[in-house]
């Protein structure tokens, strides 16, 4: 998908505005940009976090010999691809308004569970489906307690989160290896493209779920409906949308990506572990926001979750890159750079008005 | 309610009746575990015993949850305290280290006055992006909450700093009047709160602020102050909270000091019958709540279960006590009822 809407001409009104004036700050030059091509407002963040990224790896091809090389982008990938499938899910979650806090748990419990019934002689063929189906019933039951019990999604997830987080530490409080082989070679499968470039399973089944993803959200019912419950779920329901079933589906497919990203986080650490995942709820809600889709939902992108992700995986790049910097300092640019983007959101709803 | 009502359909309708019931199985399973659970001796002029040991440890989370409370009730939500918990004694700690004469009370107050100072900066910060820009609560506070521990990191310099200071060491664990000071401390607190915001009219105005901010404003009340004053005194009761916890163990851990402190909050808060929606709150409650979560923890520890299977009892308290207190299924059993009684129940309609 390109995020700008094909380049109309010239606006009429400036026919002597040259595109190699755009020069100055970023923001400044997005705001001429999208007025020159009529840019959609709604594309403006994903615009936005589109700059921010590149910015970045400007700064760091400037900066680092051997930066902008196929392998490190095959790398923010391959070690992000986990976070990847999260964010996804946590859109479809964040554009109805809602949130989902478990996503973290989830991820520990489906790997925990993998590793454990690995270990104890399960074929690989039964373990996979099962723990992502985990994920599933977990996100069904939260979708339950949301809608029909009326909780609100922040205390139902919470909960979930509570019980997954608990579930966890009764099948093991140790780290469980996996050595199964035929887990390990799914795992340890990668393919060359190129002299540089490479990907693992994780990174083919993280594209898969963004594209099934962006095929959901803007060619069915289904997404249109997640983006009318965002908007307004008086209205949705007015409108004679399936508000119940989709509220209840977004939860379903945020726990099923949960399911996912933890088997691919074992996949990943190629082990089993009770304290995985602590926090990376909040990781993928800042890819999230970061990307652009607003917490009060109704506007977002995937693909803008998914720029998202990059954005916080090249932090990391970078400060590795620079040797020097401790490893909180990714942290506290995490934070300034929410800001950052929750404040361009501020003014952008504020402009709207 | 009515007059009409019996007392004991009154206990049965009251807000805090199922949270009531379950401390009090609670502390019941604990005395039935090991009778000595509620005694309480005398011993060098302190109180001691497994009660008092509960109120202490409980003590951190009461303060984080009153804030926590006052929060909630103008519809918003904190989720940095767990980091001002770790920032306020990676502050204290690294200032009485980095002084000549650790043992000092100038010295500690001097700390505790920079602690407490700072957690109140990051409580204006988190209300100025929530009440002037007007940004979502939990995302302004999320900002704080990722970056926070990382502050806290820079201060300590990613050690876990310790020190020996006996008049810091007091805060959590000194006792004053045969009681622990962490105790009189929330207790002196929660008093002051409970009377400027039920003697005074603030604490109506805080619930007007989180049933409606636009028209409250309307109506004259200042919602912007009281939004950004709820924020700052949030975090300085976490502050205070952080103290206790890094005083405690004479240690300051970035990383893991009040680490989920927040969410247990939030729990104490809706276990205790307020409602995230905001407009109304219950400060009696959130107590209760603190003490449901406190002996819940202590519990789950005296049975031998390992205390890391505790998140799989607070989830299942937590979906028990919001299952019982949906109106969705209040609507379930007042109907059960009413067919049962063939009467229309009335105090249900009157209770909701």
């Amino acid at each position: 998908m390109s995020t700008v809407k094909t380049p109309t001409p010239t606006s009429p009104r400036e026919p002597g505005n040259e595109p190699s004036t755009a020069a100055g700050t970023s923001a400044g030059m997005a705001r001429r940009f999208a007025t020159r091509v009529r840019l959609d407002r709604r594309y403006l963040p994903v615009v936005g976090t589109f700059v921010v990224l590149a910015l970045m790896l400007a700064v760091g091809g400037s900066r680092y010999e051997n930066f902008l090389s196929g392998r490190v982008i095959s790398n923010l990938f391959i070690n992000n691809s986990f976070l990847i499938v999260l964010a996804v899910g946590m859109t479809f979650v964040i554009l109805t308004g809602g949130i989902d806090l478990s996503v973290g748990a989830v991820v520990a419990l489906s790997g925990i569970t993998a590793a454990s019934l690995l270990q104890s002689g399960w074929p690989a063929a039964v373990v996979i489906p099962l723990v992502v189906l985990i994920g599933t019933v977990l996100g069904l039951v939260v979708g339950i307690m949301v809608h029909v019990f009326d909780i609100q999604p922040f205390i139902a997830t919470l909960a979930a989160m509570f019980l997954a987080r608990g579930l966890c530490y009764v099948i093991s409080l140790e780290s469980i290896p996996i050595t199964d082989e035929t887990f390990v070679s799914i795992a340890s499968w990668s393919q060359q493209l190129g002299p540089e470039w490479r990907v693992t399973t994780a990174v083919v089944v993280a594209l898969v779920v963004v594209a099934v993803a962006f095929y959901l959200l803007h060619y069915t019912q289904f997404g249109r409906t997640v983006y009318a419950i965002g908007g307004g779920e008086q209205s949705a329901m007015l409108m004679g949308l399936p508000v119940a079933r989709t509220k209840v589906l977004v939860y379903v497919v945020s726990g099923t990506c949960a399911g996912i990203g933890g088997l691919l986080f074992a996949m990943f650490s190629r082990s089993g572990y009770s304290l995985t995942g602590v926090g990376m709820e909040l990781d993928a809600i800042a890819a999230v926001v970061i990307g652009g889709t607003l917490l009060t939902g109704g506007t977002g992108f995937v693909l803008g979750s998914v720029l998202g992700v990059l954005v916080l995986g090249l932090i990391q790049t970078i400060i590795t890159f620079e040797g020097t910097l401790s490893s909180w300092w990714t942290k506290i640019v995490i934070g300034a750079l929410l800001l950052l983007f929750v404040i361009l959101q501020r003014v952008l709803v504020v402009r709207r008005r | 309610m009515t007059a009409t009502t019996s007392p004991w359909q009154r206990v049965l309708h009251h807000r805090l009746f199922w949270p009531v019931v379950a401390l009090v199985v609670l502390l019941a399973a604990n005395t039935v575990n090991r009778p000595s659970f509620l005694s309480i001796r005398v011993q060098d002029g302190h109180l001691f015993g497994a009660l008092i040991n509960l109120l202490k440890n409980g003590a951190p989370l009461l303060l984080v949850a009153l804030g926590m409370t006052l929060v909630i009730a103008t519809r918003g939500i904190d989720l940095s305290v767990g980091a001002v918990v770790a920032i306020s004694g990676a502050v204290a700690l690294s200032f009485i280290a980095s002084a000549p004469d650790p043992g000092s009370i100038t010295t500690v107050l001097v700390a505790v006055g920079i602690a407490l100072a700072l957690s109140f900066v990051l409580g204006v910060w988190n209300g100025f992006l929530v009440s002037v820009l007007g940004i979502q609560p939990i995302i302004a506070t999320l900002v704080l909450m990722t970056a926070g521990r990382g502050v806290a990191m820079l201060i300590t310099g990613g050690q876990i700093t310790t020190v020996n200071s006996a008049p810091f060491k007091a805060i959590g664990s000194g006792f004053w009047f045969g009681l622990p000071v962490a105790v009189i401390l929330a207790a002196v607190v929660f008093t002051a709160v409970a009377l400027l915001t039920r003697r005074t009219a603030l604490g109506m105005l805080i619930e007007s602020v989180g049933i409606n901010p636009e028209a409250s404003r309307l109506a004259g009340v200042k919602a912007r102050n009281i939004t950004w004053t709820v924020y700052a005194v949030s975090a300085l009761f976490a502050g205070l909270a952080g103290l206790m916890i890094s005083s405690n163990v004479m240690a300051a851990d970035a990383n893991n000091a009040g680490l989920f402190i927040e969410l247990d909050a939030i729990l104490a808060v809706v276990i205790g019958g307020t409602s995230l929606a905001g407009g109304k709150f219950s400060l009696s409650g959130t107590l209760v709540g603190v003490l449901v979560i406190q002996t819940l923890t202590l519990t789950v520890t005296m049975l031998g279960i390992s205390p890391s299977v505790t998140p799989l009892f607070k989830a299942i308290v937590v979906i028990a006590v919001c299952l019982a207190q949906s109106p969705k299924m209040r609507d379930v059993v007042a109907a059960r009822r009413r067919r049962a009684a063939r009467t229309p129940a009335q105090t249900a309609e009157v209770t909701a």
